[in-house]
């Protein structure tokens, strides 16, 4: 190997320059590879926008859809089950909606665009189960005796108001996620898309 | 930065004392001495195993989309086919990956012929590295195995065709054949079954035992060290350290050299990924754009081109032997013409091992021999006609007498003396 | 060493000169017409995937290639949903058709093959795809002894009825195997040539949508190995100046 100095300093300048364009190549070419885990063209055609026909929906009765593989409820809540979400803000841990788990256009007391329609991924925030409705109140539930009507989550056993708000000291942390959505008149629902409104 | 260093040396240190990695390092690369003359044809070596990664990390990926499933989709189309234009079309990125490792099969045949053909010009195969030129050919028998498993994969009508070719070969044998090919395909056809073996094959199986050859055959190498264009040992001439006089360290000297290569071998292999990925239809046949279809045989069948050479030599063994049909021996020389390179470290007899020192009989035999093959590889691709069979069968016949004929003309061939030390140092600057 | 690379490239040479008379022997030639260009050229590629869309889509899926892939030539989700939909109301699906392949079969003798890739599939060494299709599209003859009543110089006994025949005209085989017009269609040979060249254009992106990106991004590869050669070979200089 050569003593010589200079040698050394343009060799070093020489090693330096080749190692960061290759390495630049490098990863580079990782670029695709991770990219190609992404879901495909197929994947996003399946998880595109869902319409849904609520015209037969009554008060007080539930309609499940499928939107990227998920179940999402959609509740036609009667008056007295709207009423019941004062009585549980007390009891949830999230009584305000705080937590970005709605869009901003369902950030109010009844979670929902329309005061009477909530729109939810049924989906446990907890560990990803489908908790089931229990819509009955009071001891008749089988949940507790002062029970205002909502969902359990059959893993855990974490509960959920008729907004979807996660009672306290339960071991799900969030409330269940409203998608975003919107209206197409009074009666059809896109779930997926809000054409602009930010999320 | 001085007690960062003090640190490494400590981590080192306690690695060291674990695992054998400074003294693997020393041995492999930086304290392995390569004759300082290589020329052109060694970048091949290192460019198999580049391919080899390549190959690797694009079929990972792939594995990931493709569906080995022969049953018809909604559209009537093969799984398999569709998973195939899934990952074209709908995969992130999947194109590049797919032509990847379309393009990297065909380059890895390149790299392996132009890496077998530089053991042939310089006697790499000679004493003492028969063992690394077995490996070799073992690696080759491997990797022949692999393409062909893993043409079947895309479910094209030259996949379905080629497969039920090639797996009737093996109803040649004698007795068993017919049993033999049955148990290979596991239904009467090429079938659903035949595609999820070979799928297991190509992605589990033969990838295995390629990875575990690699190495046997890079330490076997390492353990006698490296052959050179002039044939000579340079273990033979060694300075008071016991260094060989005409060795230079692998690493830095061969390492930044073979990442020159490595630069100019993707250069070539981005222009056929990029530019064309069909090559002509050589690397991605058209006839393969056809979902398989068992009723219908395309009008003319061929093997991709890097098997066209031994298939030609199937074809052009037409007479029946010793009252065994000639389909028999037809596959019987096709292996042999794909092994008997496995014999060249027996039928050489030539005193001097490079073809710089070597006599006119041998060039002559060794241009005759490339002549043949690449006029076999040419032939393999056309439909036969009897002109073209009479060409292959001569073909044919210069080509096993090369190998046949070689411990005659090579013992009596004139050779010139061997030099003492090696005579250029390859691509060297010199001062 | 020298020597043995000219022996070799002497040696080469021959073979090759060799080879051509070889495949000079080969019989059956395929004339084709050459399919005028249309990569790149967007209105052409729109026009190509509204012919398909209304005369091939009915018989022949393309059920790799999803609607919202035509964006690449230029269309909007809006155009692509107003003028091209007519299976599916959702732009992510690929083209598919309503027609059942066991009656398709019962009809026509075979199923009518899927379209996406058939560009690619029918490329030979008479010419590309394009050009297979271009002469195809534009060979359907009258034969009366064909139950469709329509034969097809490139595809002998076709099975497909000339599905565009209004708008050519009837053509006839003559002895001399050339085709004459017998009835003129809606559409004067010249356009009804430019049209056919717009759907195979088509075609021939549907074989492979991302080509054109393809390229581009090669251009880009080559480029920055390039650089990294010139530094590779640079830094081999460097330390091979020690070896003598």
């Amino acid at each position: 190997m050569s003593n010589d100095g200079k040698v050394d300093c343009s060799r070093r300048r020489l090693l330096v320059a080749t190692a960061t364009i290759g390495g630049l190549g490098g990863v580079a070419a990782a670029v695709p590879f991770v990219a190609s885990m992404m879901p495909s063209e197929r994947a996003k055609a399946a998880g595109a926008p869902v319409e849904v026909d609520i015209s037969k929906l009554a008060p007080g009765q539930m309609m499940t859809v499928e939107w990227r593989g998920k179940p999402v409820w959609i509740i036609n809540r009667t008056p007295e089950q709207l009423a019941s979400l004062k009585t549980t803000d007390a009891k949830v841990s999230d009584p305000n909606s705080d937590k970005k788990q709605q869009p901003d256009y369902c950030k109010n007391e009844t979670r929902s665009i329309k005061p009477n329609i909530l729109v939810a991924v049924g989906i446990c925030t907890h560990l990803g189960c489908s908790p089931s409705e229990k819509f009955k109140t009071g001891a008749d539930s089988g949940v507790a005796p002062d029970w205002a009507g909502g969902f359990v989550c059959p893993c855990h056993g974490s509960t959920f108001d008729l907004a979807g708000r996660v009672y306290k000291s339960k071991p799900a942390p969030d409330n269940l996620e409203v998608p975003p959505h919107m209206y197409l008149g009074d009666a059809r629902i896109v779930i997926g898309e809000d054409k602009g409104v930010k999320a | 930065m001085s007690a960062v260093n003090t640190k490494l040396k400590d981590l080192l240190g306690w690695v060291d004392e674990r695992f054998p990695l400074t003294s693997n390092w020393k041995a492999h690369l930086s304290e392995y001495y390569a004759p300082k003359n290589f020329n052109f044809w060694y970048f091949f070596g290192s460019l198999a195993l580049l391919v080899l990664v390549i190959q690797i990390v694009t079929g990972i990926f792939l594995v990931m989309h493709f569906k080995p499933d022969a049953s018809l989709n909604a559209a009537g189309v093969p799984v398999a086919f569709a998973s195939v234009e899934y990952i074209m079309r709908d995969v992130p990125w999947g194109w590049l990956i797919r032509y990847m490792h379309s393009t990297g099969a065909s380059a890895f045949f390149i790299v392996v012929y132009m890496h077998m053909f530089r053991g042939m010009l310089y006697g790499s195969y000679r004493k003492p590295r028969e063992l690394i030129w077995i490996f070799g050919m073992l690696i080759f028998l491997c990797l022949m195995a692999e393409a062909f498993f893993g043409y079947l994969l895309p479910w094209g009508q030259m996949s379905y065709w080629g497969a039920q070719v090639i797996v009737n070969l093996f109803s040649a044998i004698p007795f068993v054949g017919p049993d033999l090919s049955l148990w290979i395909r596991g239904d009467y056809v090429v079938g659903d079954a035949t595609l999820n073996r070979f799928f297991a094959f190509h992605v589990i199986a033969v990838p295995l035992v390629l990875v575990g050859l690699v190495v046997a055959h890079i330490l076997a190498l390492h353990e006698v060290g490296s052959n050179n264009p002039d044939g000579i040992e340079i273990k033979k001439k060694k300075d008071a350290k016991g260094i060989p006089l005409d060795g230079i360290p692998f690493h830095p000297y061969y390492t930044v050299k073979d990442i020159m290569g490595v630069v100019v071998f993707l250069m070539v292999f981005s222009l056929i990924v990029f530019f064309a990925p069909e090559v002509g239809g050589y690397f991605l046949e058209y006839n393969n754009f056809f979902p398989a279809n068992p009723m219908q045989t395309p009008p003319h069948i061929a093997p991709v081109w890097y098997f066209t050479p031994f298939y030609s030599i199937l074809r052009a063994v037409t007479y029946p032997l010793f009252g065994i049909d000639a389909k028999f021996w037809g596959v019987v020389a096709m292996g042999a013409s794909a092994m008997i390179f496995v014999l060249l470290p027996w039928l050489d007899r030539s005193p001097a091992k490079s073809i710089r020192y070597r006599g006119p009989i041998y060039k002559t035999f060794l241009a005759a021999f490339v002549i043949s093959f690449f006029v076999l590889g040419y032939l393999g691709v056309l439909p036969p006609t009897p002109v073209r069979t009479l060409v292959s069968q001569i073909c044919s016949v210069i080509y096993f007498a090369f190998f046949l004929l070689m411990p005659i003309y090579s013992s009596i061939d004139k050779c010139k003396p061997e030099p003492d030390r090696v005579t250029s140092s390859g691509h060297g600057v010199k001062k | 060493m020298k020597k043995l690379v000219t022996s070799l490239f002497i040696s080469l040479a021959t073979s090759l000169l060799f080879v051509p008379s070889l495949a000079m022997a080969s019989g059956t030639e395929l004339h084709l017409d050459h399919a005028p260009d249309r990569s790149g050229n967007k209105a052409a590629l729109q026009n190509g995937a509204k012919i398909f869309v209304n005369y091939c889509l009915n018989c022949h899926s393309a059920s790799y290639m999803r609607y919202n892939r035509l964006k690449d030539i230029g269309l909007t989700d809006q155009q692509i949903k107003d003028n091209l939909l007519f299976t599916t109301d959702k732009v992510g699906e690929s083209m598919s058709v309503a027609m059942r392949r066991d009656e398709a079969k019962e009809w026509f003798g075979v199923a009518p093959p899927d379209l996406t890739v058939i560009a690619r599939a029918r490329a030979s060494e008479a010419g590309s795809g394009a050009d297979w299709l271009y002469t195809y599209l534009r060979g359907f003859y009258r034969d009366s002894e064909r139950p469709t009543g329509w034969n097809n110089t490139v595809f002998a006994n076709v099975g497909m009825p000339h599905v565009m025949w209004e708008l050519q005209g009837e053509q006839v085989l003559g002895e001399d195997h050339k085709l004459t017009l017998a009835t003129p269609g809606k559409m004067q040979p010249q356009a009804y040539d430019d049209m056919v060249a717009d759907l195979v254009g088509f075609l021939q992106y549907m074989g492979e949508p991302g080509a054109a990106k393809r390229k581009s991004l090669g251009w880009i590869v080559l480029i920055f190995l390039g650089v990294l050669f010139v530094l590779a070979y640079a830094l081999k200089r460097e330390y091979w100046k020690d070896i003598h």
